[in-house]
């Protein structure tokens, strides 16, 4: 009997998959009900200081081979997300996602997840679309390695630095995460991208620039994963376009130790968790995998 | 995917409220709504509020930028549309008594057409009251209330539905309208036993469940909904209670 737990640093997920941040985790109960459909654990939506609406609609829509979005960070601000902490930590793993401009923010946000109990923290350091946050902090190595040594002097949970691909210096990133004393990188974010309507001759997101997600990007995050593998040791947890088995077991093969799903559950609903533990396991079953430990990296061998 | 599509007709409903019909070939069922752009302005769910083979049609309100953006489109005029979206009400059961209340008319309107159910129109008053034609052509029966008894029954929505609950049973309500008409309804049909399926509403993002903004409790009203049954509308702590904002901060309604 294969088994799909997995380790990522010191913590141990029953299953490899989680819900990536920004997916159906506005709320405590919505949460819980992503770890009852099968994932091992959830992502928060990334948190900051205070409330945010995001930005206007439309910040969505359909494209052909995935998602944009420009969603713009909107949450409830770390004060009031307490409540919805509340009701889904006693409930399985929950990461807090959180963005800031810099290693106070950053810090101040992730004390606050670790008392709310969250198992470990995701540092957004990535999202393509939030001016002055995201990316925009995240594609320089020596801010990412202060904000990532802040929050380390901060917390006693692991830190997991959640990264961008729209950079040609991931391996420099990932590498300051790593010196910086990071527990685990995540990757990738979407792809910075935008969408024009001919017949109104503008951008359609309101805010012009958005992120691409879904099945299209999966090779851009599964290439990351293996650049990320070759240059570094810590723990790493692949997304981006996951939509299948095979899929998962792409990232893993390419260095992943567990792994994220996002827009698929717009495409294939919550159940493609409980689908991609199924492939998962039948695949490894046959191909003499007994566990996903010994499937991690396999591509580079 | 985005379909942009060309205004052919605008129907005037009442003072403040305007039907635009457009040529679109996508498959809607009753129940279901759209996303539309109104480019510089906003993007708004709406439902559909008439379905044919070749044509669909949305009746807006002007309340808001957007809808009042709208409401000075032409035939002629484009408009941005994604969708269609949600779960649509099941109306395989024909024995049901539909209710619309205010412009939550427009949302039932299709599920009236295609059953020829008993329906209620209700309305602030007179001029509050919208899609009459369409009702009197496909209602097998249509009765009317207003809040100032300007028109038909002198009394709300949840009132007239206990009076006509009396003389015929259904095995379904089929609603949608303010929410504190659809709360009433709501606990009317669990005080009498009454099956039901109301249309909520709270503020949507991506409209395709994605993003869980517009969640009541652990539902998407986006895709889980936006039609919810007496028994899974028992399970929301939030219908009639609190929504959330655009950054997911609860308000409270009262």
């Amino acid at each position: 009997m294969v088994s799909l737990k997995t380790e990522v640093g010191s913590i141990v997920l029953e299953k490899p998959g989680m819900i990536a941040s920004g997916i159906m985790d506005e709320t405590g109960k919505s949460l819980v009900r992503v770890l009852e459909s099968g994932a091992g654990a959830v992502v928060t939506k990334s948190i900051g200081l205070t409330p945010n609406p995001g930005h206007d609609n439309p910040c969505f829509m359909e494209v052909r081979g995935g998602y944009v979005n420009a969603m713009g960070l909107p949450n409830p601000g770390i004060e009031q997300f307490k409540e919805e902490m509340d009701v889904a930590v006693s409930k399985g793993k929950v990461i807090g996602s959180i963005y800031g401009a810099g290693p106070d923010d950053f810090s101040k946000l992730a004390a606050k997840m670790e008392d709310y109990g969250a198992c470990a923290i995701e540092l957004n350091l990535s999202c393509p679309h939030a001016k002055g946050y995201g990316m925009e902090v995240g594609t320089d190595p020596v801010m990412v390695g202060s904000i990532v040594s802040a929050v380390k002097s901060s917390v006693s949970i692991p830190v997991w630095a959640k990264l961008t691909p729209n950079t040609h210096i991931l391996t420099k990133i990932g590498q300051a995460v790593q010196d910086a004393g990071g527990d685990a990188i995540v990757a990738i974010n979407t792809l910075k991208a935008m969408v024009i309507s001919p017949e109104f001759a503008r951008p359609i997101m309101s805010n012009k620039f958005c992120g691409l997600s879904g099945e299209a990007v999966k090779p851009v995050g599964v290439r990351a994963i293996y650049d990320l593998r070759t240059a570094l040791d810590i723990p790493l947890v692949g997304v981006g376009g996951i939509s299948d088995w095979r899929d998962a077991a792409e990232y893993i093969m390419a260095g992943a130790s567990a792994f994220q799903i996002g827009s698929a559950v717009g495409t294939k609903g919550l159940d493609v968790f409980q689908q991609v533990n199924d492939g998962l396991s039948s695949f490894m079953e046959e191909y003499g995998y007994s566990s996903i430990s010994s499937m991690v990296g396999a591509a580079h061998e | 995917m985005s379909d942009v599509v060309v205004i052919k007709e605008i129907r005037d409903e009442a003072y403040d409220t305007k039907t635009f019909i457009f040529d679109w070939d996508a498959e809607v069922r009753p129940g279901q709504f759209i996303m539309i752009w109104i480019p510089g302005t906003d993007e708004i769910p709406m439902s559909v509020s008439g379905i044919s083979d070749h044509t669909k049609s949305i009746t807006v309100k002007a309340i808001g930028d957007a809808t009042k953006r709208l409401h000075e489109y032409k035939v002629g005029d484009r408009l941005s549309i994604r969708g269609p979206f949600g779960n649509g009400f099941d109306l395989r059961d024909k024995d049901i008594l539909i209710i619309g209340g205010g412009v939550g008319t427009a949302a039932v309107m299709p599920a009236v057409v295609q059953t020829g159910a008993d329906m209620i129109i209700a309305a602030r008053s007179d001029r509050d009251l919208i899609m009459l034609d369409t009702a009197r052509k496909h209602a097998s029966n249509l009765w009317i209330a207003t809040d100032d008894g300007s028109a038909g029954f002198h009394g709300n929505a949840v009132q007239l539905m206990r009076e006509k609950l009396k003389e015929k049973s259904y095995r379904y309500i089929v609603a949608c309208g303010p929410e504190v008409m659809l709360y009433f309804t709501y606990k009317a049909c669990e005080e009498l036993g009454q099956d039901c399926q109301l249309s909520l509403e709270r503020y949507m993002k991506c409209g395709a469940g994605v993003c869980g903004c517009c969640v009541m409790d652990d539902m998407r009203i986006c895709k889980d909904g936006p039609i919810f049954t007496r028994d899974q509308i028992s399970k929301l702590t939030e219908f009639g209670v609190s929504k959330r904002d655009a950054s997911g901060s609860v308000i409270r309604f009262r």
